[in-house]
């Protein structure tokens, strides 16, 4: 727990890639093999389900810290995290707890979700008593649920590749899909000899993921280089055929298989040794749907058969990762998508209609294609994906070879409402604001907005909401409506849950429009003309 | 109905105002008789007719005012009789030459504190406790969060962050307030480790704190620096203002770290986008407050500056008699810190 504790602090307290990498493997080298499990098993952001409750923390850290619950909360407001509050308020206590990590967990916290609540009692408190300020906070996060760590799947692999001599995309493949936290699976994971027995037959490729292009096109070079597709708004998937099973993957690295029973069925027609690369999308009447029809498919416990029917689903399939037991992708983008069309277009019927091939687009020249991408809106996608013929597949988010090109976001002139404070590097801040658009002379909530502003407009704005507060409702401030904002987002729908009966999905704050007067901002009456615009549109 | 008594101590639009004395302290709107607390351009304005400041303060109260300022002193203790009202200073513990002032009249006492902190700070002249009636106290930490580590904890973490950068090659950059907490640190530090730097700002009142006879290693202003190759491996005092500007690419590969009490809080660490954070502060922390302000046995706590509500609700819960008392119009967070740094920038460069 010390040395866990002391890579945690350390990853907290730099922004610097190289020095997270060099933190990391100076824990990796230290670590017995059973406490490097479970920091792996944290690191990669898995998490066992909480518990202990939040609250019953909470209530433990009042007593114990003997103020009252009204002080507790203004604490929790200043702070931001609940975790950190709770460390910050206990009495002080300078000694270290040298419990190894993996005793900690499968000893102590584990077994405290099955205990009665004196027991869970006895035991928190007596180890909060033995931990300094940085372990209890590790602590807390890890029994509560929460724990995080700003570092990306990349830079562990990262670490560990440099540590055993394995390519990093061998490490990412070691780490996919599920696993238990046990020193011999640390050993696989480290071994410096790749074994092809190794690789169980579920076990999914690191997704390659692209970033949004931020430099003129013209820069990519020659377009003949390149492949244009429509970028879809679904769910980036790996479906797997091998030895007769079926497996589909998110991009989360969860197995939803279960999730999309068609999908499996119709992965039965693929030779086996098959990895596809696309994107899930509900389809009906021979067009995409908006992406919150996808969710009520991930949301539900059992797919009913009626949802089964409202929600259809196929697969934009855009690359083939595995073919004939064959790892493809060192093999260049346009071979790989060779034989992906193959593959698609010898499918049988069923199949067919579940695995889509997405069209390239072709274009003569960069302004062509700029042009073509104005008809985004109308297909309902979200723009371009441009691809470099000659590219291999990669692992994790790396420039070069794949780029997003994105349309602009639908934007809204909004007055701001109620705010909240922040949390992370929020914390203390009012930064989680309200907005509203006039309807019949009245400011109706409609969207809820959190990022997008500079450090100093944040500034700004607090003071603005600590001098203009109308009325205090809990954490919520509603505020005098005098700040005029410009939201973006990226799709709007009709919805009867909203009280303003549209939702907007990843509303974003744009800029500050301190030009404007609120009676310059938006109405709801202009939403819904948008809305209808571009629903007709679209049919 | 009888008229309610006025207060011996009331709060005007130009700030804390003393009717029988006809005296205002660290008033932020010109006047004719000003008291000041200490040298902090939050607390030191211009353009007041005289001035009466702690002798031991004179040096950064000329410096912030300016040759043309009519200034006069008083040391701690001294008890000066301005029309009948007897006004001492007392040590506040928050910078070099920082004081409450204690105010009789006609047997009543009132202490206003100014900023003041109990932890030990070699570069000022400890807190002294005053008995008062009246007791007009800081909140800036008012909150349970905010305890401090002892101080030798956070030397030696600074000591072994410049360590580590000097092994690695690296300068290291602190930021710290250019007036008080920057010469803490100096005279803190381990100087035995490597060579120190300082911005200018900071530099100016390293001569008002030596020529105070406060204990301060060897410096030097980073604008005399010829050969940039100098900065490898040696410690830099910065302004806060200083952070995230072009003025830093001079030192070449170095790591960033702010002292402050509010880097008790992760997320404010990561606001100002530093690798480290040093809790180090000239201000009373949570418990300190608790205790400075039983201490002076008061009737009646004003409260003022930071968590002003949370720290009167919790004394009056707890049978100290207190209210808030709004100095300003910022004031219920680190917002005000932050101005009073930028401000402070402003005024030095």
């Amino acid at each position: 727990m010390k040395l866990f504790t002391e890579l945690y602090t350390e990853l907290e307290q730099t922004n610097k890639t190289n020095e997270k990498v060099e933190a990391l493997k100076f824990y990796f080298k230290r670590a017995a093999p059973n406490d490097a499990a479970w920091a792996l098993y944290f690191l990669s952001g898995r998490k066992p389900r909480q518990i202990v409750p939040s609250k019953k923390l909470r209530d433990w850290a009042i007593e114990l810290s003997g103020i009252p619950e009204w002080l507790y909360e203004e604490s929790r407001d200043t702070v931001g995290d609940g975790s950190e509050t709770i460390a910050l308020l206990l009495p002080n206590n300078a000694t270290v707890d040298e419990t190894p990590l993996h005793i900690l967990v499968e000893k102590r916290l584990l077994p405290l979700r099955a205990s009665d609540e004196s027991n869970q009692y006895e035991e928190v408190i007596s180890t909060w008593q033995k931990m300094n300020y940085a372990q209890r906070l590790v602590y807390n996060k890890m029994i509560s649920g929460s724990f995080r760590v700003g570092v990306s799947q990349l830079l562990v692999t990262r670490a560990l590749s440099q540590l055993c001599g394995q390519p990093t995309d061998i490490i990412a493949m070691r780490l996919m899909g599920a696993w238990e936290p046990t020193a011999e699976f640390y050993q696989t994971v480290i071994n410096s000899e790749v074994n092809e027995a190794e690789r169980p037959i579920a076990r999914p490729f690191p997704f390659y993921l692209a970033h949004q292009i931020d430099f003129p096109l013209e820069k990519l070079g020659n377009i003949n280089e390149w492949q244009a597709e429509w970028k879809w708004d679904g769910i980036r998937a790996q479906v797997i055929k091998r030895e007769n099973q079926v497996f589909v993957w998110s991009r989360g690295e969860d197995l939803i298989t279960e999730r999309f029973p068609e999908i499996a069925r119709a992965a039965e027609f693929l030779p086996n040794g098959t990895v596809l690369d696309g994107e899930i999308l509900p389809w009906l009447d021979n067009a995409v749907q908006p992406f919150t029809e996808l969710q009520k498919r991930i949301g539900r416990k059992n797919l009913s058969a009626k949802l089964l029917a409202e929600v259809p689903v196929i697969v934009q399939t855009y690359d083939l990762l595995e073919f004939q037991d064959k790892d493809l992708r060192g093999e260049t983008f346009s071979q790989r998508r060779k034989t992906l069309e193959k593959v698609v277009k010898t499918l049988d019927e069923p199949a067919k209609n579940v695995f889509r091939l997405t069209e390239s687009v072709k274009a003569d020249s960069w302004e062509d294609l700029q042009e073509k991408r104005e008809q985004s809106r109308l297909l309902k996608v979200e723009g371009f994906m441009l691809k470099k013929l000659a590219s291999p597949y990669r692992v994790g988010r790396v420039r070069g070879d794949w780029w997003k090109w994105k349309i602009d976001p639908l934007t809204v002139d909004a007055v701001l409402l109620y705010a909240q404070k922040g949390t992370g590097k929020r914390s203390g801040l009012f930064t989680d604001y309200t907005f509203a658009v006039w309807s019949g002379g009245e400011l109706v909530p409609f969207a809820k907005a959190y990022s997008g502003l500079t450090d100093a407009e944040i500034r700004k704005v607090d003071r603005f909401v600590r001098e203009n507060t109308k009325e205090t409702f809990g954490p919520v401030r509603s505020i005098v409506p005098q700040l005029v904002f410009e939201l973006a987002f990226e799709a709007i729908q009709k919805s009867n849950r909203h009280k303003s009966g549209v939702a907007v999905r990843f509303p974003r704050i744009l800029r500050w429009r301190d030009d404007k007067k609120i009676e310059e901002a938006d109405s709801l009456e202009t939403i819904h003309a948008l809305l209808e615009s571009l629903e007709g549109n679209g049919k | 109905m009888m008229e309610k008594e006025k207060p011996l101590i009331e709060l005007t639009k130009k700030g804390l105002y003393c009717e029988h004395g006809d005296f205002f302290i660290d008033p932020w709107l010109p006047v004719k008789k000003a008291i000041l607390t200490h040298a902090h351009a939050d607390h030191t304005y211009r353009g007041n007719q005289n001035y009466l400041v702690p002798k031991e303060g004179e040096r950064l109260s000329r410096i912030r005012l300016g040759d043309e300022a009519k200034i006069s002193t008083s040391s701690y203790g001294e008890v000066q009789n301005i029309k009948g009202v007897k006004v001492s200073f007392h040590p506040a513990g928050h910078v070099l030459g920082s004081a409450q002032v204690r105010v009789e009249y006609k047997g009543e006492v009132w202490v206003i504190s100014g900023d003041y902190k109990l932890t030990p700070d070699a570069t000022c002249a400890p807190f002294e406790s005053v008995r008062c009636h009246k007791f007009i106290s800081e909140a800036t930490f008012g909150l349970p969060i905010y305890r401090w580590t002892p101080t030798e904890q956070i030397f030696e973490q600074i000591n072994q962050w410049w360590r580590h950068n000097r092994e690695c090659g690296k300068a290291a950059v602190i930021f710290a307030y250019a007036l008080g907490k920057s010469q803490r640190i100096l005279n803190g530090i381990d100087r035995s480790i490597g060579k120190i730097f300082t911005h200018g700002a900071v530099e100016r009142l390293n001569d008002a704190y030596r020529q105070s006879k406060v204990d301060l290693p060897e410096t030097k202003y980073v604008g005399a620096v010829k050969n940039k190759k100098d900065f490898i491996g040696s410690l830099i005092v910065a302004t806060p203002s200083s952070a995230g500007s072009a003025w830093l690419k001079r030192f070449g590969s170095h790591s960033t770290a702010f002292a402050s009490g509010w880097m008790v809080v992760r997320g404010a660490r990561r606001r100002k986008a530093v690798d480290r954070g040093f809790v180090l502060s000239d201000h009373a922390d949570w418990t300190e407050l608790q205790t400075a302000i039983r201490e002076t046995r008061a009737e009646k706590v004003f409260v003022t500056h930071g968590f002003i509500s949370e720290l009167v609700r919790w004394l009056n819960e707890n049978g100290v008699n207190a209210e808030p008392l709004k100095i300003n119009y910022f004031g219920d967070d680190e917002l005000e810190d932050v101005l009073k740094d930028e401000f402070v920038e402003k005024e030095l460069q």
